[in-house]
């Protein structure tokens, strides 16, 4: 691949014997075609909402209607009595799932679907997803002012912790990119794969207290839902400094620190050593 | 250039060393197929737990040895199938080899199909900066090449509009421009000149010269024997994948014309 190595080597060589450990060399790839990222991510941004009436708008607008349907469902119907605040509640949660869902989502379907470009032009693949994480945090971010809205009008009291958001939001992130990597890689081969992470990713939804406090769960299964479940930890610490308004505590901070990490280098790892072969493929 | 290269332990030095810009060593291409095509991952997963999963293998290219010098324009020939998008995309490092070496000295950009990249939502401008970055340029660099860009494709002021509402020839100006602005020191015409009218071609045709004249390397793919005679010093001639023949663009159609007659 392409050396930047001070050897007197031309950064333009490219030698396919030279054939150095495939996720590294991403990486390095990475730093070169930043501004890939940076493109892709504006498109991705400016594309979205670009022939709708109210833009960017939507961003915002489109958790808080969810919120709404389902404040009316459950806090009538189910009587989630104990909840405080059940708006504030379920539009945290429904922000952090709904970053997870469309940035896997859309880093699986920008390289099925964008993947003509891999057969003409040499990018990094990883670009895809990372383009498709970036433009999460920008929706994600965007989301935050509806999010403080709910809280103030509701009554949540908003401390100084919220300033601690970034770190629950670079950890989801991870944690996305490392899922989206790994089920890119999947749908390369089987383009069923798609349809089947969507339904997935709604039972996990469900399996997962997003719209319903954890409380509910019944004991015997409580343990599982929570503890075995990776997003139980990322929803969670994302909820911590908004909604409750506290800091994490250390054991609520570090299981999460573990999976979003260990899935990001297992996603990297493995779409990486896969990734030369996607030009056959898509 | 020269010194570049020669202070590179790992190229082998035969001849001409610092004139190489492409070359292909024992190059291999092997696609591997499974020999019924699984659409769903439950289809496969069926047969791979009943380990009924054969593959087919189809040798896309063959002991391809291949030496392209800089500043050379070299045509590559044969029938569909022959093994010449597979060899362009060894080339662009799409794909990578089977077996056997690909070495690239310089930045290829390809011409595969013009404006293949474009978002149609975007403006000509916006599209502009999003193909750059592809090519690996940072939105600095690419401003600098916007006002070449914007005078090659006589698209006046419908750079900002978006692109979905150019014609096919506003939409191959553009693509055009933006692949040659970019100057790489290796151009790849696939099947190109055949888009827009006259004048737009004769102006192609013009620029093509001018990349000759500045010791850029390109390589054309076409089926019109014409072009490949007119523009090449040299030519392949590739046949199920495997080199029939390299020598001057005449010698090389009159044997593949043969061929294709007899």
């Amino acid at each position: 691949m392409i050396l930047e190595r001070k050897l007197g080597k031309s950064p333009l060589i490219y030698d396919s014997a030279e054939r150095k450990n495939p996720a590294l060399e991403e990486l390095t790839q990475i730093s070169r075609y930043r501004h890939l990222i940076f493109q892709l991510t504006r498109r991705d941004v400016l594309t979205r909402y670009k022939r709708s009436f109210l833009g960017i708008a939507w961003t915002m607008l489109n958790p808080l209607g969810m919120m709404i349907v389902l404040t009316i469902a459950f806090s009538s119907i189910f009587r989630f009595g104990e909840v405080e605040s059940y708006p504030a509640y379920v539009l945290s949660g429904l922000l952090a799932w709904s970053f997870f869902s469309q940035t896997t989502t859309a880093a699986m379907i920008n390289l099925v679907w964008g993947g003509g470009l891999l057969h003409r032009i040499y990018v990094p693949r990883t670009s895809f997803a990372l383009a498709a994480i970036a433009t999460g945090i920008v929706n994600i971010i965007l989301s935050m002012v509806p999010l403080v809205a709910v809280m103030l009008i509701t009554g949540v009291r908003i401390t100084a912790s919220i300033l601690f958001f970034p770190v629950p939001i670079l950890l989801l992130a991870c944690f996305a990119l490392g899922v989206g990597l790994l089920i890119s890689t999947f749908a390369v081969y089987f383009p069923d794969v798609a349809e089947m992470y969507q339904i997935a990713v709604t039972g996990w939804m469900y399996l997962t207290p997003v719209i319903y406090p954890e409380e509910i769960l019944p004991d015997q299964y409580s343990f599982l839902v929570t503890h075995l479940n990776p997003m139980y930890y990322l929803v969670k610490l994302f909820r911590i400094p908004l909604y409750y308004g506290r800091l994490p505590t250390f054991f609520e901070l570090m299981p999460a620190i573990i999976v979003a990490l260990v899935v990001l280098i297992l996603g990297w790892i493995v779409f990486t050593r896969k990734s030369d072969e996607f030009a056959y493929r898509i | 250039m020269n010194s570049l290269i020669a202070s590179n332990p790992t190229v082998r030095t035969t001849h001409s060393v610092g004139e190489e810009v492409i070359r292909l060593e024992d190059v291999t291409v092997v696609y591997r197929a499974p020999s019924e095509r699984f659409n769903t991952f439950k289809e496969f997963a069926i047969r791979w737990i009943q380990g009924k999963i054969r593959h087919n293998t189809f040798l896309a290219l063959q002991d391809v040895n291949l030496t392209i010098h800089k500043g050379e324009v070299f045509g590559i020939v044969g029938q569909n199938g022959a093994g010449k998008s597979t060899l362009l995309k060894l080339i662009a490092r799409v794909l990578r080899p089977t077996m056997g070496r690909v070495w690239v000295n310089g930045r290829v950009a390809p011409l595969l199909e013009l404006g293949a990249g474009f978002h149609p939502e975007l403006s000509g401008r916006e599209n502009v900066f999003l193909n750059g970055a592809m090519l690996g340029f940072s939105r600095e660099e690419m401003s600098k090449k916007i006002d070449g860009i914007l005078e090659f494709s006589e698209l006046g002021s419908f750079i900002e509009a978006p692109v979905r509402t150019y014609s096919s020839g506003m939409w191959a100006r553009l693509g055009f421009a933006i692949a040659t602005d970019t100057a790489p020191e290796i151009l790849i015409l696939d099947e190109i000149l055949s888009v827009g009218d006259e004048a737009f071609q004769r102006k192609c045709q013009a620029r093509i010269q001018s990349f000759r004249d500045n010791g850029t390397t390109i390589l054309v793919v076409s089926h019109h024997m014409q072009v490949i005679k007119e523009m090449c010093q040299r030519a392949v001639w590739l046949h199920h994948g495997r080199v029939n023949m390299v020598d001057t663009p005449e010698n090389v159609i009159h044997a593949y014309t043969d061929e294709q007659n007899r």
